[in-house]
């Protein structure tokens, strides 16, 4: 067989199951294929001797038998996932030459289920971002581009590297982290499908923390066959994680029959936003006849606390990463600042912070530390808490009326240029207007491809489900997947 | 609600981030923006609301209030920036 990178998982484990191909062939093919994509900036650290060490022993449990699903499958792993005696940076400064002495449960369950690490992968540091600027290793770029324009296009983010990775087949998957779209919008700029399950669904033990009541992992794929797959592969309780649900992980894939005959798919009017480009509103109506064409009930509904959302997310997750990265201190790991004479303890602190976070880390820590200091919590913190509660209440009773899942636009434009939004974070922050209700909701999200637009660049739709039924959303998104028919891939440049 | 360039100062202290004073004005600007984007959440009447604490309804897990880790000395230190005699060491804290 040749291209062996740019498999799916489920023809990748068909063959391996065949005996078509070796997992050290898939291995090969796609260290073969990192190695020519430097330009692409996607892997930061490359583990070729722990692959093919997998790879070997993965192809003898093949031969033995009864191989799980992954057993064999070469996979990108996010920066954010601590992995053993592997550099785990969360793309950051501050954690420069940190070798974790553990591994993450994700990356443990994957490892455990014989996937084959490839590598660690590009992200926003500390996950902060939308477009993978603000990483230590410099951007990762997007494989897609405009037209025959060789301008540099970001692939999004948090989860950039994933999604870069996982569209120019340098890994048949990825795993990728989701705080507020960190998953959904990098899959739709890159033409790939990417899960955030409902909040607990996978460990976040071992994942650098971001904002704790918002993180969650999950697959960044090919197929939405491919994310059922990888997506069980990742999820299931782990008494390390205090809010990991404690619930039996369904077989997804045997749940992708393509008949959602009478579903309920609700369309929110709040999510027509102004100025949306005249081609994701389009897309947005193509959606709809689809899943109205595989036989499912349209019906339009309101989410009004939808305006909302990005301020609430803009007080919670920088109150969250102001406590959490209050570790990051110049003491237990990672980088410390150079002392002057003098310097007492306050003084390392403050040197190794200011050294050691990026720019954008700075701005959230010290936001979030002004949104909790005294005088300020009532006024911001307390009542970002308030109307997150009115925004998932806005979820359960579209719900409770009989919605199966809802429909949406996942991003408010296709890929921009790096660079462009640099300036200004809050217009940076609008990336992620249709996506961050979900993590405040803690409801699970799937980003499907659905068409190109006139540059021929990707555009994603949005599916959102009900807590826990990642099956039933993952069958609805299959449904939307064979409508649309998306089999574009980007023209190899690098 | 306007942060000028002392509060700046104050939450960057509270932070514990350095931020030299001729960079003061433009974090206060940055800080001024955010807020700004952030004070649309007045609007609502939240009076009646219970703010959340757990996205999903569930009791936190309890466990056996037993050591079941330890002895990891040597792992723990590992990452150090700057570890001696089994300890991790800092500047001189008190004088």
């Amino acid at each position: 067989m040749s291209d062996l990178n740019k498999l799916t998982i489920s023809e990748a484990r068909d063959a391996l199951r065949k005996g078509e191909a070796t997992s050290a062939e898939l291995t090969q093919a796609c260290l073969a294929a990192i190695d020519a994509a430097d330009a692409l900036g996607a892997f930061v650290h490359k583990t070729p001797e722990i692959a093919l060490a997998r790879a070997a022993a993965a192809d003898q449990r093949i031969k033995a038998g009864d191989a799980p699903a992954m057993c064999g499958i070469p996979v990108g792993i996010k920066d954010l996932f601590c992995t053993e005696g592997v550099a785990s940076q969360a793309a950051s400064k501050i954690l420069e030459g940190f070798r974790p002495e553990y591994e993450s449960t994700v990356s443990a369950q994957l490892r455990d289920q014989g996937a084959v690490m490839l590598g660690k992968l590009n992200m926003d540091e500390f996950a902060m971002g939308s477009s993978n600027e603000t990483s230590v290793y410099g951007n990762a770029i997007n494989p897609w581009r405009a037209g025959n324009a060789d301008t540099a296009l970001t692939p999004g983010g948090s989860s950039g590297g994933s999604a870069a990775a996982v569209a120019a087949d340098l890994c048949l998957a990825a795993t990728g982290t989701d705080t507020g779209g960190s998953i959904r919008q990098p899959a739709a700029f890159t033409g790939t499908v990417g899960l955030k399950p409902t909040y607990g669904r996978c460990s976040r033990w071992g994942i650098v923390a971001f904002a704790s009541s918002l993180d969650q992992a999950g697959p960044m794929t090919k197929t939405v066959r491919d994310a059922a797959i990888m997506g069980a592969a990742m999820m299931g309780h782990d008494p390390k994680d205090s809010t990991s649900a404690d619930l039996p992980v369904p077989d997804f894939e045997a749940m992708l029959t393509g008949d959602i005959r009478g579903r309920v798919i609700g369309i929110p009017r709040e999510y027509r936003m102004e100025g949306m480009p005249a081609e994701i509103e389009a897309l947005w109506a193509q959606g709809r006849e689809m899943l109205a064409d595989a036989g499912a009930v349209i019906r339009d509904i309101s989410l009004p606390h939808t305006k909302y959302a990005l301020p609430t997310y803009y007080v919670i997750a920088p109150a969250e990463a102001s406590s959490n990265l209050a570790r990051y201190d110049g003491v237990r790991f990672g980088y410390r600042a150079k002392m002057s004479p003098g310097d007492g303890i306050t003084e390392m602190y403050e040197k190794t912070r200011a050294e050691g976070f990026g720019a954008e880390v700075r701005r959230r820590v010290m936001v979030g530390t002004y949104v909790l200091s005294a005088g300020y919590y009532d006024a911001y913190y307390n009542r970002a808490r308030k109307v997150r509660t009115l925004i998932k209440r806005d979820f359960e009773e579209v719900f409770a009326a009989g919605v199966d899942a809802i429909l949406t636009p996942a991003t408010p434009s296709a890929a921009f240029e790096l660079g462009k939004k640099h300036a200004d974070p809050v217009e940076m922050y609008l990336n992620d207007v249709f996506t961050v209700t979900v993590n405040l909701a803690g409801l699970p999200g799937l980003a499907v491809p659905a068409g190109l637009d006139a540059q021929g660049l990707p555009l994603g739709l949005q599916l959102i489900g009900k807590p826990w039924e990642e099956g039933e959303l993952l069958n609805i998104g299959y449904a939307l997947e064979q409508a649309a028919g998306f089999v574009a891939k980007p023209a190899k440049w690098w | 609600m306007s942060i000028d360039r002392a509060t700046a100062a104050k939450v960057a202290k509270l932070a514990r981030i350095r931020v030299d004073e001729a960079d003061l004005p433009a974090l206060a600007d940055e800080f001024n923006a955010i807020l700004g984007f952030i004070e649309q959440l007045q609007e609502l009447d939240v009076s009646d609301v219970e703010p959340m604490v757990s996205v999903t309804p569930m009791r936190l897990p309890r466990r056996a209030d037993i050591v079941n880790d330890g002895n990891q000395q040597a792992r723990v230190l590992a990452n150090a920036p700057d570890a001696r005699e089994g300890f991790f060491a800092v500047p001189k804290v008190v004088e």
